[in-house]
């Protein structure tokens, strides 16, 4: 009976690894043929970002059961620390392992950060600890709209007013330019390192569910009290799958600054809004199911862009969708509904019906 | 000096705004044990049916005010009944993510009927500014206005809860919904009350902001919406004096960080403020601590 079990989640890894892998191929070849237009073609690194981003907020909204509204303030994190490692080292470092290096750059710096802000909020609970994600996402796009970084032939120099107060010498250069971000970061990322990316994240999710970790990961989710009396150390889980988190939040975040040459905080890109928009993924692709969010995400990500006219409307859909779910699967009246015209039921009857 | 006390002045004004929004919060919160994070939006709705009312209806200021009222009022109520009362049994989860969503719907069905271009709002009051110190500290109609109607809205609410059935009953629901009903509450009934009294105080706390600082879009509601959720756990959550004191002190604190620290970096000391108070004292100021039972 065990084996079988274990035999079922492995199955499951291996059929979401593959989904990624033919999806990769088929896409790769349907751009080198010159099949996909260039719209479709510079849609395929995003893509991968936000999968990855579902992916890392169901690890924090399904497996752990809190809700983060700020998990576009780990991404900002992320690509703003890779962003500014990669501009300082353009000359000195051939694209490959500078890439790599601000890779490891990125997700280190978001996994702390997420790993600061949870030993604080992973105390608190549900809406509460909501709130304060949302609050930690706001407070560092303000600040890194704030930020002035410049360098000259003395080293860095910070500053939070503006580029003038950086006192630099005539040399010196802007890296960081408050509201405007980073500019002239280097177009280190493409489809196969995102693809790769996703792929990466996908085995480390999909590795730590089905670990140990995640089952007490789990358990705290379903019982707090029950998980905590047969000696689950709750905080140790939670700060774990939250770094975790964070850290691959992260790297969508590198992903994103690595395909753009300029990059600033704004309230679309890493505000409340962008967390919203992957909370849509998770919600609709299935909170706790790793595989279907992940292809909500690209969906989501790729439907609007085909259908254009409905641009204006898409927000107010996704709305609609979130509570229409929610309702769908929690309202009494609608269980009983889908109880009533279940599938299983109708085939269950079928089956009866045949026997007798 | 006299600059500080300006700065100080209008932190109040803006704490009242603040805490009238709170308000709304907070007993929400007492009640149904949800944050309802649309409540922001709905500041945002009353705000615009002023304007509209104001400006295409040609109607006077205080007939648009009591309209705004009335739509914020069944809006509110509208809300509760379609989107969160089938949820009363869902996870907590469920919960906030319907609520995400209702605040959303709201966005962007203004974007849709009102545009996304930002309106000026012209101030609902016509009071004449007051000089103190030989001129040197001026307070606007708006200001005395705003703290005025907040004073009056909290000893109205006190009043309200402590001496009339409704505001009894209000308090048993928040205690225990099922011993409540026990003793012949009608618990549908006052959380739908309370969403009323919620959301109309929404409208006030949007005529009033908007009047204060005149400018309008459809995300006008969702800041002052977040901070005043701020300013109920600061003062603690489910306590009616919790969300004045802590939206007068998160008003200060934004307003005074805004003259003497940085304007950019006035919302991150606020949420700051925030994390710390959740950190230190996470039932609030003025909150009671509840034990989990198991």
């Amino acid at each position: 009976m065990k084996k079988e079990r274990i035999a079922k989640s492995t199955k499951s890894t291996w059929i979401t690894l593959g989904i990624v892998v033919v999806a990769y191929v088929i896409m790769q070849t349907l751009a080198e043929t010159g099949v996909l237009s260039s719209l479709v073609k510079g849609l395929l690194v995003p893509l991968c970002t936000y999968a990855i981003m579902a992916v890392s907020l169901n690890l924090t909204v399904g497996i752990l059961g809190e809700l983060s509204l700020g998990h576009a303030g780990f991404m900002c994190v992320g690509a703003f620390a890779s962003a500014f490692f990669s501009v300082c080292m353009k000359e000195s470092l051939p694209a490959g392992p500078r890439f790599f290096l601000a890779l490891l750059i990125g997700i280190l710096a978001a996994a702390l950060s997420g790993f600061l802000i949870g030993i604080p909020v992973l105390r608190l609970k549900g809406d509460y600890l909501a709130i304060v994600t949302l609050a930690f996402g706001e407070i560092i796009k303000n600040l890194v709209n704030v930020l002035y970084v410049g360098r000259d032939e003395n080293g860095f120099h910070f500053s939070i007013k503006d580029v003038l107060s950086l006192g630099m010498g005539k040399e010196g250069k802007v890296l960081i330019n408050g509201a405007q971000g980073i500019t002239g970061t280097p177009k280190d990322s493409n489809f196969t390192i995102a693809a790769i990316l996703l792929f990466l994240t996908l085995i480390i999710v999909l590795n730590l569910v089905n670990s140990r970790s995640g089952r007490a990961i789990m358990a705290i989710r379903d019982n707090r009290i029950a998980a905590e009396s047969i000696g689950i150390n709750i905080t140790r889980y939670k700060l774990l799958a939250f770094s975790i988190s964070a850290g691959l939040a992260g790297m969508a975040g590198v992903l994103y600054a690595h395909n753009l040459s300029t990059l600033a905080a704004q309230p679309k890109n890493f505000g409340y809004n962008m967390s919203i928009m992957i909370l849509v993924y998770v919600v609709l692709g299935g909170i706790g199911n790793i595989r279907v969010s992940m292809i909500a995400a690209v969906i989501l990500t790729l439907l609007p862009e085909l259908l254009r006219e409905l641009q204006d409307y898409r927000m107010l859909i996704y709305s609609i969708v979130l509570i229409v779910m929610m309702l769908f699967n929690w309202s009494p009246k609608a269980k009983e509904w889908r109880e009533k015209y279940s599938l299983k039921r109708f085939l269950g009857k079928k089956a009866a019906k045949e026997e007798a | 000096m006299s600059s500080f006390f300006t700065f100080l002045i209008n932190g109040i004004s803006l704490g009242s705004i603040y805490a009238i929004i709170a308000l709304g919060y907070t007993m929400v919160y007492g009640i149904a044990k949800m944050l309802n994070f649309a409540h922001g939006d709905v500041i945002m709705v009353g705000s615009y049916m002023v304007f509209l009312s104001m400006g295409s209806l040609g109607l006077p200021p205080v007939l648009a005010v009591l309209l705004a009222v009335v739509v914020c009022t069944v809006l509110g109520i509208t809300i509760e009944k379609i989107a969160y009362k089938p949820l009363r049994k869902a996870s907590p989860l469920a919960v906030l993510i319907t609520a995400i969503g209702v605040s959303y719907f709201l966005q962007n069905a203004a974007l849709l009927f009102f545009g996304a271009n930002t309106k000026m709002f012209t101030s609902v009051i016509s009071l004449p500014a007051i000089s103190l110190a030989e001129g040197q500290i001026n307070i606007t109609g708006e200001t005395q206005v705003t703290i005025i109607v907040c004073i009056i809205i909290m000893i109205g609410l006190s009043l309200f809860i402590k001496k009339t059935k409704a505001g009894q009953a209000m308090l048993a629901v928040s205690e225990d919904k099922g011993a409540a009903e026990l003793m012949g509450v009608n618990v549908n009934g006052t959380i739908s009350l309370t969403f009323a009294i919620g959301s109309a105080l929404a409208a006030v706390a949007g005529v009033l902001l908007c009047s204060t600082y005149p400018t309008l879009n459809p995300y006008t509601g969702s800041m002052p919406g977040i901070k005043a959720f701020t300013a109920a756990v600061f003062g603690g959550i489910g306590s009616i004096p919790g969300a004045f004191v802590g939206g007068i002190l998160l008003g200060i604190i934004e307003n005074l960080s805004k003259a003497y620290i940085s304007s950019q970096l006035s919302d991150a000391i606020v949420f700051s403020v925030l994390i710390i108070v959740l950190l230190v004292k996470p039932t609030g100021i003025l909150g009671t601590k509840i034990s989990e039972k198991v």
